[in-house]
């Protein structure tokens, strides 16, 4: 790990001050990726801006739906009796990821940050487009079998985001709240915060550089209180996900009044799926729906699309 | 070199690193003196209230198992190697220092975390006990006498760490079933696979209606 001044701060406008004057500088939260990748020489920062003194804080009832601060931990969110009540799969995202010590570290802001397991990205002995644009992409050709099949480019095959939290976000339309350096914030929605690979296979969010996340915000929903994470792993616990899903459903008198579902472990991106919603939406709840066979469930620019028309 | 420093928000546009530095630092010491002020705070107490630097090898403060130690360190140094290496306290492990092991876990201001991925400088005012500080004297902490009484280890590697996350578990309320136990106990690794053993031996301290 590189050596580094470190810097607390106690407020938004000091952490972007800093960020402005050292560009090559990161904020730290509870430091689990982060310190994890420095430690692998896989970023290097001259200096780390301290941002848990921020007041991100809270998780509360809002007109818009839950407010959770970004400072918040994992295990605190999991835990939370609102959290718990009205978004279960939310919930269960938390707490089907990492391990009790982590939870307790990590923070949502830094959850929504976190890169991709690809093997080659972390090994700085590999080159890879993610990590130094432009040297290539060896998973193409090698061991892939955890990257994603959806949402790929030719640069680029790897899940960006790996966890669990973005992609039950996703499902129930969480909007998150990010601030710059003038103060100024700005809502998007967790469905257009990742963006796919392309060509730019670094950029992985539309954070930019120095901007902070706040806050996420999720809306009230009765697809969002009957909602659930569904976790597939190589171990029963403590491991990421070969492929998991988010759905929530509204369902009324056994007839599916609206669905929300989304992917995780197998798109570049956490991944709605609005083909699945829609054969859902209006269904029979029933397990013939649910089993049915769907011609072409998840549509995708793929990266195997693109090969196959060479 | 190390400053304690509030920044001007005047001077942030352009950041700390600029000709206003020196000033900055008169400024910030002048509010450092109005911080120092009330007596019977910690130092580090006080520190946390305000924004400060670090940069280099400093003196750092470290409260572990009750006692303030000081250190001298970069703020590089993780709170493992700060335990291990400068404290002499090397019952905390270092199994993989990424997070994946569990076998480096303390408690920090009474919750789990793995040293491995906490900074020392970040560690600073906060309540730091590893496996060294659980016995009471010659009296072992009830889970210590447990891990004895069920063989919970081989090689003993993984222990304290298992020790301290299981701890935590039965504070959480995290070990009423066995399934939860493994549930919850699952950030700790175990090479020699002592987990039959390791659940009996926090299952029984969750029988014997032990509390923290
Ligand atoms: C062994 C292991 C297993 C794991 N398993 C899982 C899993 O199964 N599922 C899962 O979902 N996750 C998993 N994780 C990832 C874990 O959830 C993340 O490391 C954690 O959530 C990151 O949060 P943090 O606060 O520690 O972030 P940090 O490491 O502090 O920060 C991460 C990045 O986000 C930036 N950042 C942090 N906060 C903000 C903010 N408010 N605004 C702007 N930028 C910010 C930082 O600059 C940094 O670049 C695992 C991690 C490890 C080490
Ligand atoms: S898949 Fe992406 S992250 Fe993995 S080696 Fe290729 S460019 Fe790098
Ligand atoms: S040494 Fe910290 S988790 Fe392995
Ligand atoms: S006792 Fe050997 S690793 Fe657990």
């Amino acid at each position: 790990m590189n050596n580094f001044s470190y810097i607390q701060v106690n407020s938004a406008k000091e952490a972007t001050g800093y960020r402005q004057a050292t560009p090559q500088a990161a904020y730290i939260a509870g430091g689990t990726t982060l310190l994890d990748l420095m430690k692998g020489n896989l970023e290097e920062h001259p200096q780390l801006v301290d941002i848990n003194l921020l007041p991100f804080k809270g998780i509360e009832q809002t007109s818009d739906g839950l407010r959770i601060g970004a400072m918040e931990r994992m295990s605190d969110v999991g835990e939370h009796p609102l959290v718990l009540q009205q978004y279960p799969a939310v919930s269960e995202s938390l707490l089907l990821a990492a391990s009790p010590q982590l939870r307790n570290m990590a923070s949502i802001g830094g959850n929504m940050m976190q890169r991709t397991r690809c093997g080659y990205f972390r090994d700085a002995a590999f080159p890879c487009n993610k990590r130094v644009p432009g040297s290539g992409c060896p998973a193409q050709e090698g061991n892939n079998h955890n990257l994603a099949i959806l949402g790929t480019s030719e640069a680029c095959i790897a899940t960006s985001y790996p966890g669990d939290l973005a992609v039950a976000l996703a499902a129930l339309d969480a909007v998150m709240t990010l601030e710059n350096a003038k103060g100024k914030q700005r809502r998007v929605p967790v469905t257009e915060f990742y963006v796919l690979p392309g060509k730019t296979p670094q950029r992985e969010t539309v954070l930019e550089p120095g901007e902070l996340i706040v806050a996420v915000t999720i809306p009230a929903a009765a697809h969002a209180r009957r909602s659930t994470y569904l976790k597939v792993r190589e171990r029963s616990s403590y491991a990421y996900a070969l492929a998991s899903a988010a759905v929530g459903l509204d369902v009324q008198n056994g007839t599916i009044r609206s669905a929300r579902v989304a992917l995780g472990g197998v798109g570049t991106k956490p991944w709605r799926s609005p083909e699945a919603e829609k054969v859902l939406t209006g269904a029979p709840a029933t397990e013939a729906t649910f089993r049915a066979p769907r011609p072409r469930p998840c549509v995708g620019p793929s990266h195997a699309t693109t090969t196959a028309s060479k | 070199m190390t400053d304690h420093s509030t920044p001007d928000p005047a001077a942030l546009p352009n950041g700390p690193n600029h000709d206003g530095r020196r000033s900055f630092i008169k400024q910030a010491t002048g509010f450092l003196g109005l911080a120092l002020a009330p007596p019977l705070i910690s130092q580090a107490e006080r520190l946390t209230a305000i924004s400060k630097k670090v940069e280099g090898v400093t003196e750092m403060r470290l409260k572990v198992n009750g006692a303030v130690r000081t250190i001298q360190a970069e703020p590089r140094v993780t709170l493992l190697d700060a335990l291990r290496e400068r404290l002499d306290l090397t019952g905390s492990k270092k199994g993989c220092d990424h997070g994946q092991c569990g076998a480096c876990t303390v408690l920090v201001d009474g919750r789990r975390v793995n040293s491995c991925l906490t900074l020392a400088v970040m560690a600073q005012g906060k309540e730091i006990t590893t496996v060294e500080g659980l016995a009471n004297g010659e009296e072992l902490h009830p889970l210590q006498q447990a891990f004895i009484d069920h063989d919970g280890f081989q090689c003993g590697y993984c222990t304290p760490g298992q020790i301290m996350s299981g701890v935590a578990c039965l504070k959480e309320g995290h070990a009423k079933t066995d399934g939860d136990i493994r549930e919850w106990m699952s950030g700790n690794l175990c090479r020699c696979g002592a987990y039959p053993n390791i659940v009996a031996a926090i299952r029984q301290v969750e029988k014997s209606g032990f509390k923290s």
